[in-house]
């Protein structure tokens, strides 16, 4: 235990109240942990703001999540009125606080990828911040879980029946698939027992992880420090007292940046809530704005453009995709697994489930389709495989798991893109423009030649992430300095 | 480095989003553009309103909107409930239909939709907002004795509504002529030529367009009473986020100034 400390004589009665808290609770030792003896490197560039962005819109969404439940009722036959009667019309600013929270949605996900591109680019996610990177790939999961489940609320027809589509997936998996489903939606068909269970997830079960998790995921960055665009450790040089050379205090320095950040940050914001709320139907969909109707599918189904690059993965796994899919998992074992340093029984374990996967994927029975045979029935439960839909979503599911992974997969000596091999660069330019087509092909109608690029997409998604401890270690590494890179401003 | 990424990364948007300019004009007619001059203008919204009580209100509801928000429009209790309050009493109450649902499907063969946020919920990328497709849909009405309404629509095609708004408007007839598909060699396909006078309206083509985008206006304002206020708070709001944004600025500059 802490010794009791004693006021100064003479001290002011804030300094007194403030050491009678220190004495039972550690506010300053918070403070200085966490703000004005947090040293962070002083060569940040404006990549690092979305990490300070982020937690403004968390604020922006629970406060105005606050004030929504007050208005709305999760009742399958008064949700869409409680949005648009009493919300949009009858609350004061009650249109302020939806809009808000709509584009709140949005801006969550566009500051999360830069943040999580950030990461990415400068090897944020490497040793010792792995822990860091699992706490950030687990709040997406939960931002997607929340965005999902917060989309059915307003009980338009997209809301419905992209959750329709959605909790049909789950029936694809084998076994406990339809069961799943069930459970899931409460019913035989999304309902109002949907609508409720969802309305808990997302008013309270999902944000309570979600807050524990952001918590989890700021005490383990500040327990290793901050990375920074060199990936220079800022620790390996301290001063005499023990504080790094190239380190800066978060409070101020960096509270004011933010603060600098959090300003344009808001203008761009607030451009959106007041002269383009539906900004372009991207953010608030057309269709939406028409009651859930179960008996009326729309002709196109699209999620929000923030889960489009997962599903364009999805429905680029066909039948057809598979082979090629089987022969890229062949390849990860020839370029990856076979000349890993890992114990024997798992490489051996790889080739066998490459083996069943070989018949999980129906692998031959597509090959003989090619081929113009026939399955024979007797044949196709061996044949044949699992059904594509599963596998993709599968695929969909994996694409988001495997970020885990990824400190563990760079192979690169060193962090940064700043001193990798230059064409390094181009594996991630590429890799962002197929995401960013994969997103947009998400939202257009099913095509052929849409379909050919997002499988070319999706198997360079996965070639990225599975690949990397064969190409990241490849090429020769720029010299890294001892010190960050740092021009007064 | 990163410069030369940022550069690629825009110049890949930039390609997405002319790919999906080109491709967003396929499929169904061109939408006029609606006169959005007449959000700004009262006498336009209210004459709206009245059109909107008098022409659409019999057979949609707009059960999301109550009467009451018409004060917005500059109507006091008793222009409202003089002149535009027909199926209630109360002007606190919701613009409900008088007609009943099941009813309404026997006639027509669907439930005509709620009004409150129809433009909203119209708008389509690439085509134009609601508010341009509902104002092409009120003006590209023609009579077609082969529907059971004995009306059809050319920005919906075989639509199940009849033309609410003939009175105004009167008869018309649409020419279509057999031209050859220029994609196609051999291909016949029914080009639109224009309409044909039938019987005459109420009103001339001027004055309907003109009362057309009125009552669209209405319409566009009723999906979202809010907008003018909007956009209004919105100018201050962002006056006073350019002022902060200045002083978070030049307030940083000042702390990293020292910083070596």
């Amino acid at each position: 235990m802490a010794e009791f400390k004693e006021a100064p004589a003479g001290a002011g009665a804030g300094e007194k109240l403030l050491t009678w808290v220190d004495n039972r609770f550690p506010v300053t030792k918070f403070y200085k942990d966490h703000l004005s003896e947090y040293y962070a490197p002083k060569n940040f560039n404006w990549w690092y703001i979305f990490g300070s962005l982020a937690l403004v819109v968390l604020v922006i969404q629970i406060v105005t999540g606050i004030f929504l439940v007050m208005n709305y009722k999760p009742d399958a036959g008064l949700a869409f009125g409680s949005v648009e009667l009493s919300i949009m019309r009858d609350v004061p600013s009650g249109w302020l606080i939806r809009y808000m929270h709509s584009t709140g949605a949005s801006a969550f996900f566009i500051v999360v990828y830069l943040h999580m591109f950030r990461g990415l680019i400068y090897g944020s996610y490497r040793k010792p911040r792995e822990l860091v990177w699992v706490f950030g790939c687990a709040i997406f999961l939960c931002l997607m879980a929340e965005a999902f489940m917060g989309y059915l609320l307003p009980w338009g027809q997209m809301s419905y029946w992209g959750a329709q589509v959605i909790v049909n997936l789950f029936s694809a998996i084998p076994f406990v698939g339809p069961d799943l489903a069930l459970l899931i939606r409460g019913d035989y068909v999304v309902g109002d027992a949907t609508l409720n269970r969802f309305f808990s997830f997302h008013v309270i079960a999902v944000p309570l992880v979600l807050l524990g998790l952001v918590v989890a995921h700021i005490f383990a960055l500040h327990e290793v420090g901050s990375n920074n665009p060199d990936g220079v450790e800022i620790k390996a040089k301290k001063d005499a007292l023990g504080r790094p050379l190239d380190g800066i205090p978060f409070h101020p320095y960096y509270s004011v940046h933010d603060l600098y950040g959090v300003g344009l940050f808001l203008m761009v914001f607030c451009s959106i809530v007041f002269f383009a709320p539906e900004m372009g139907g991207y953010f608030l969909e057309a269709n939406n704005f028409i009651p859930a109707d179960p008996l009326k599918t729309p002709l196109h189904i699209a999620p929000v453009w923030y889960f489009t690059p997962f599903y364009s993965m999805l429905r680029a796994t066909t039948s057809d995709m598979m082979p090629f899919l089987w022969a890229f998992l062949v390849v990860v074992d020839r370029l990856v697994v076979s000349r890993a340093k890992a114990p024997g029984w798992m490489k051996i374990g790889y080739k066998g489930v490459l083996a069943f996967l070989f018949f999980g994927f129906g692998v031959a029975g597509v090959l003989m389709g090619w081929a113009g045979m026939n399955v024979p029935d007797a044949l196709a439960p061996i044949l044949s495989g699992a059904d594509a839909k599963f596998w993709g979503v599968v695929v969909m599911g994996g694409a988001v798991i495997i970020l885990f992974f990824l400190p563990w997969l760079d192979a690169s000596p060193v962090k940064s893109i700043r001193y990798r091999p230059s064409w390094h660069l181009w594996m991630y330019v590429v890799f962002v423009i197929f995401f960013a087509i994969l997103g947009y092909l998400g939202v257009k109608p099913p095509s052929a030649t849409g379909g050919l690029i997002s499988q070319i997409g999706t198997i360079f998604y996965f070639g990225f992430f599975l690949l990397m401890p064969w190409w990241s270690a490849k090429g020769e590494p720029r010299p890294v300095p001892d010190r960050v890179t740092y021009h007064a401003h | 480095m990163i410069k030369k990424l940022i550069a690629t990364l825009l110049i890949g948007a930039g390609l997405g989003l002319a790919g999906g300019a080109a491709q967003a004009e396929e499929g169904g007619i061109h939408w006029d553009t609606f006169p959005v001059d007449k959000m700004e203008d009262m006498a336009s919204l209210q004459n709206g309103a009245k059109l909107f009580v008098n022409y659409c209100l019999n057979c949609h509801g707009a059960n999301y909107m109550r009467y009451s928000n018409l004060r917005q429009l500059g109507l006091s209790d008793e222009q409202i409930k003089g002149n535009l309050l027909f199926t209630t009493e109360k002007i606190g109450d919701v613009m409900k239909v008088s007609l009943e649902p099941r009813q309404a499907k026997e006639f027509f063969g669907a439930a005509p939709p709620d009004l409150t946020v129809i433009t909203r919920s119209r708008s389509e990328l690439g085509k134009g907002t609601g508010a341009d497709y509902v104002y092409t849909y009120l003006r590209t009405f023609y009579r077609d004795p082969t529907k059971a309404t004995g009306w059809n629509n050319l920005a919906f095609p075989s639509v199940a509504m009849p033309h609410a708004l003939w009175e105004l408007q009167g008869q018309r007839a649409a020419v279509f002529a057999e031209e050859e598909d220029p994609h196609e060699h051999g291909k016949k396909t029914e080009v639109f030529k224009g309409f044909e006078q039938l019987t005459p309206g109420k009103l001339n083509d001027h004055q309907y367009d003109e009362a057309v985008g009125d009552l669209v206006a209405y319409l566009q304002w009723m999906g979202e009473p809010a907008q003018g206020q909007r956009f209004r708070l919105g100018v201050i709001v962002l006056l006073f986020l350019s002022v902060f944004t200045l002083c978070a600025w030049r307030l940083n500059a000042a702390y990293w100034k020292d910083v070596k």
